[in-house]
C-alpha cells in the first residue's frame, strides 16, 4: 500500500508574474502598509490638505471659493483679535500646562506612597478627566456665574469676607485665569496617572543606594525620581501641550471667546469665522496658523527634554 | 435663591399647551379672510417630503408643529418627516444641504438664509401671492424676509419671528419712582439709574449672546442713526450717530448689575427670575415661565411682571430687531408642489392659529389678519404683537444676506458696544474696528 508521503508531489511553483510579484519584498511592505496608509490618507492627509488649501481661498459657507493666495494670512496679520487669540492660547497652554504638570507631579508623588484605599483613591482621581468635557464645562459656567456662583455665595453671604459677588467672566483677566483654572483641574488627573504609572517602574534599589550614600528627599528626588521620570514625562508633556493648545470646548461653553473676545483661544476663533460667521476660507488658515506652534511645542518636548545624557544623569552636551 | 434656566422654560411652555388650546378654539374663527382662489399646484405622484426646523423653545411649537404636519399627512397623503435641529447647528446643516443639493425639500430656516442662496431655492411668488391676499398682506418685515433683496420677488416665507421687548417688575419701578417705562431714551436712563440707586438694577447681556445682546446692542445703535451699512451696502457704522449711541450704551451698562459682560443668552432669565435683576430685554419666555412654575416665589415675579416696547431713540422709530424663522424649499427637491401645499396647509388659519397661540405670543405672525387671533389680547402679551410690523431687519438698512448674516454672526455689533462698556475702547476706536471687521464682509 502506498503512503501519502509517497503519493505526495510537490508541485514547483509557477513562474508566473503575480508569483513573482508576491515574492518582491518591496511590494509586499507596499501591500501591507497600504491599509494603514490609506486610513491616513482618507482620515488626516485629506483633510489636513483640504484645510491648508481652503486657507488659501475666499470660501464661504453655501458659495464657491476662489483661490486668493496669501490673502486670507495678510488680514489676519492686522487682525487684533487673531492676535489676541494667539496671545490667549500660548498664555493659555504655558500656564495651564505648568499648573497641570506641578500638581499631576505632586498628586503622582502622593499616590505612589502606600496608602490606604490606595486603588479607590487613583480610581476617583481620575474623574475629572472621565466626565465629558462639555458637562465639567457647564459645571463650571455655574461656579462662575455672576449671580449663582458658589464660590462667590460662599465668600460673600456665609463668609463675609468680600462685600460683592466676584465677576469671574465678566473681567478679561478674571475670565482668562477662571477657564485656565478649569482646564488645570480638568488636565491634573491625565498628568497623575501617567507620572504615577512612570514613577512605578522606578527601581526601590535607586533609591536604596541614594539613602546609603545619606541623600536627602529632595536630593533623591532631583537626581533619582526626576531624570528617571524624564521619558514618560516628555511623552505626556507632548499629549498634555497637543491637548491644551487645541482646547475648545470648555472656552465655547463657559465664556464664547467673552468678555470682548479677550477669550478666544486660535481653535474657538477659527471655529467662530468659519461655521456661524460663514468664512471658511478664514477659519481654515486660523487653523493652519496653529500647526507652526504644534510643531514647535512637539519638538520641544522632544528634543529638549528627551535628551538621552540628561536622562541618564550625565552632563548635558 | 432661585435657579431657573432655558430648559425650565421649554418645561413649563409644555404645560401651557392644553390650556391654551382649550381656551382659543371658539375664536379662532375671527381671523379675517378674503376668498381667495389657491394656486394650482398638483401635488406629484408618490410625493414625500422632508421638513428641516429648528427645535422648540416653547414646548407647544413642536408639539402643534407635528400634529398639524400629522394632519397634512392624513388630509393630503403625503408623507412627511420633521427634523428638529439644534438652533445653533441649523445653519450649517442649511448650508450643508444648499452645498450638496440633497437632503431636507423645505427647510424652515433662520433668518436671511434664503437670500443667501436665492439661486438653490424654489420661487414662492404663487403662494405668497395667495396667502398675502386671503390673509389681509404680509406685514413689513414678512415681505423683506420674504423676497429677495435683488429682483424682489418672493423666494422664502416667513413663519413668525421672536423679538426682545422690555421685561420688568412693576413693583420695583414704581419703588424707584417711575410708574411705566419711558418711551425714550434719555428717560430709559434716567429709570435705570433710579433702579440702580434703588438697589434693583436692570440687566442686559454683554457676552455673545446670539439673541439677546444682538438684539438690545442693534436696537441701541439703531435708536441713535447709527447702523453697519447704508441702502448701497457701504459701510457706514463709523459715524457720529453711532459714536452717540455707544456713548448712550456706556452710561446705560454703568446701571447694569455686575457681570453682564459675560452674559450669554440665559443669564438674564436665570437673573430675572431669581430675582436679581429688574428690568432685562427678552422674549415672552421669561413671563411664561414665571407663570407657569409650580413655585409661588415665582408665580409672585410673574404677577409682577409686565412689558413694553423698546424706547424710541432720536431716530423716531422703533429699532428693535427680530429673529425670524423663514422656510424655504430648495430647488433639489422632487416634490415642489408638494413641498408648496405644505407650507400652504400650515399657513392656514385651522393649522396656524392653533400654533401661533400656543406658543403665547413667542413667536409673531407674519400675515396681518392674524392681528385678530386672541393670543395678542392679555395686556402682558399685546407688547409682543407686532414684532413684524415694524422691527428692523439684520444688517439695516442694506440688503439681506451672507454678509449681513455674518456680521451678525460674527457679533461685530456686539463686540463694538460690549468693547466700550467694558471700558476696552472709546467710542471712536471701537466704531472704527467695527468698520474694519464689517469691511471685510461687504468686500
Amino acid at each position: 500500500m502506498a503512503t501519502s508521503a509517497d503519493t505526495y508531489v510537490v508541485r514547483p511553483a509557477e513562474d508566473n508574474w503575480i508569483s513573482r510579484l508576491f515574492d518582491n519584498k518591496a511590494f509586499l511592505i507596499f501591500l501591507c502598509m497600504l491599509p494603514a496608509a490609506g486610513l491616513l490618507i482618507v482620515f488626516l492627509t485629506y483633510p489636513l490638505g483640504l484645510g491648508v488649501w481652503l486657507a488659501f481661498t475666499d470660501q464661504r459657507i453655501g458659495g464657491r471659493g476662489e483661490f486668493i493666495g496669501l490673502g486670507n494670512y495678510y488680514w489676519l496679520w492686522g487682525d487684533p483679535i487673531f492676535w489676541m487669540s494667539v496671545w490667549n492660547t500660548v498664555l493659555y497652554t504655558v500656564v495651564a500646562t505648568v499648573g497641570k504638570f506641578a500638581l499631576g507631579l505632586w498628586l503622582a508623588l502622593l499616590l505612589n506612597h502606600h496608602l490606604p484605599f490606595k486603588s479607590l483613591l487613583r480610581a476617583i482621581i481620575l474623574i475629572p478627566w472621565i466626565v465629558p468635557t462639555v458637562l465639567s464645562a457647564i459645571a463650571f459656567w455655574w461656579i462662575y456665574d455672576p449671580q449663582f456662583s458658589i464660590i462667590s455665595y460662599v465668600l460673600v453671604d456665609k463668609l463675609g469676607l468680600l462685600d460683592s459677588y466676584i465677576n469671574f467672566l465678566g473681567e478679561p483677566w478674571n475670565a482668562r485665569f477662571s477657564l485656565i483654572f478649569a482646564n488645570i483641574w480638568r488636565g491634573i488627573p491625565f498628568v497623575a496617572i501617567c507620572l504615577l504609572a512612570g514613577l512605578q517602574t522606578i527601581s526601590p534599589s535607586l533609591y536604596e543606594a541614594a539613602m546609603l550614600d545619606g541623600a536627602t528627599a529632595w536630593q533623591r528626588f532631583k537626581h533619582v525620581t526626576f531624570p528617571m521620570l524624564m521619558p514618560i514625562l516628555a511623552v505626556v508633556l507632548t499629549f498634555s501641550v497637543i491637548f491644551t493648545f487645541t482646547d475648545f470646548q470648555l472656552v465655547y461653553a463657559i465664556t464664547r471667546g467673552g468678555p470682548v473676545n479677550s477669550t478666544h483661544l486660535m481653535a474657538t476663533l477659527a471655529f467662530q469665522r468659519a461655521i456661524p460667521g460663514g468664512q471658511l476660507g478664514e477659519g481654515a488658515a486660523i487653523a493652519v496658523a496653529m500647526i507652526p506652534f504644534l510643531i514647535a511645542a512637539t519638538m520641544f518636548s522632544y528634543f529638549a527634554l528627551a535628551r538621552r545624557k540628561w536622562q541618564q544623569g550625565e552632563g548635558n552636551d | 435663591m432661585h435657579r431657573f434656566n432655558r430648559r425650565d422654560t421649554i418645561k413649563i411652555g409644555a404645560g401651557a399647551l392644553a390650556g391654551t388650546l382649550l381656551g382659543s378654539t371658539a375664536l379662532r374663527a375671527e381671523i379675517p379672510t378674503a376668498d381667495v382662489q389657491p394656486p394650482d399646484l398638483p401635488i406629484e405622484d408618490g410625493a414625500q417630503l422632508t421638513v428641516l426646523r429648528p427645535s422648540k423653545f416653547v414646548g407647544p411649537d413642536e408639539d402643534i408643529f407635528r400634529s398639524n404636519t400629522a394632519k397634512f399627512t392624513e388630509e393630503m397623503g403625503v408623507p412627511v418627516k420633521l427634523e428638529f435641529e439644534s438652533w445653533e447647528d441649523l445653519r450649517p446643516k442649511t448650508a450643508v444641504a444648499a452645498n450638496v443639493g440633497s437632503g431636507p425639500d423645505i427647510v424652515v430656516a433662520w433668518s436671511d438664509d434664503p437670500q443667501t442662496y436665492v439661486d438653490k431655492i424654489v420661487d414662492m411668488t404663487d403662494l405668497a401671492t395667495y396667502l398675502g391676499e386671503k390673509y389681509g398682506g404680509w406685514w413689513p418685515l414678512a415681505e423683506r424676509y420674504g423676497k429677495d433683496s435683488e429682483t424682489g420677488n418672493w423666494i422664502a416665507m416667513p413663519i413668525g419671528a421672536s423679538g426682545g421687548r422690555v421685561v420688568y417688575r412693576k413693583s420695583k419701578l414704581e419703588a424707584a419712582g417711575h410708574q411705566s417705562v419711558p418711551e425714550d431714551v434719555d428717560g430709559f436712563l434716567k429709570m435705570a439709574q433710579d433702579l440702580q440707586k434703588a438697589g434693583t438694577p436692570m440687566g442686559l447681556a454683554l457676552g455673545n449672546a446670539v439673541g439677546d445682546a444682538n438684539a438690545w446692542c442693534n436696537w441701541v445703535v439703531w435708536a441713535f442713526g447709527g447702523k453697519m451699512v447704508d441702502d448701497e451696502e457701504n459701510v457706514v457704522i463709523n459715524s457720529p450717530e453711532t459714536i452717540e449711541a455707544l456713548k448712550y450704551a456706556k452710561a446705560l451698562s454703568e446701571t447694569f448689575i455686575p457681570g453682564c459682560l459675560s452674559w450669554l443668552d440665559s443669564n438674564n432669565n436665570k437673573a430675572y427670575l431669581a430675582d436679581e435683576i429688574s428690568l432685562t430685554q427678552n422674549g415672552i419666555s421669561i413671563y411664561f415661565a414665571a407663570k407657569n412654575s409650580d413655585d409661588p416665589a415665582i408665580q409672585k415675579i410673574a404677577e409682577d411682571t409686565f412689558h413694553s416696547r423698546m424706547p424710541i431713540g432720536p431716530v423716531g422709530m422703533p429699532t428693535e430687531r427680530a429673529l425670524v424663522v423663514n422656510s424655504m424649499i430648495f430647488k433639489h427637491s422632487p416634490y415642489p408642489n408638494a413641498a408648496k401645499q405644505y407650507l400652504r396647509f400650515m399657513m392656514e388659519k385651522e393649522q396656524y392659529s392653533p400654533w401661533l397661540e400656543g406658543c403665547l405670543g413667542y413667536w409673531n405672525h407674519p400675515l396681518q389678519a392674524y392681528d385678530s387671533s386672541p393670543v395678542w389680547e392679555p395686556e402682558k402679551v399685546k407688547p409682543y404683537q407686532h414684532v413684524m410690523k415694524d422691527s428692523l431687519w439684520d444688517g439695516y438698512s442694506g440688503k439681506l444676506g451672507a454678509a449681513s448674516s455674518a456680521v451678525l454672526a460674527d457679533f461685530v455689533m456686539v463686540q463694538m458696544v460690549a468693547s466700550v462698556c467694558a471700558g476696552q475702547s472709546t467710542p471712536e476706536e471701537a466704531a472704527s474696528e467695527a468698520e474694519r471687521r464689517a469691511q471685510r464682509y461687504y468686500r
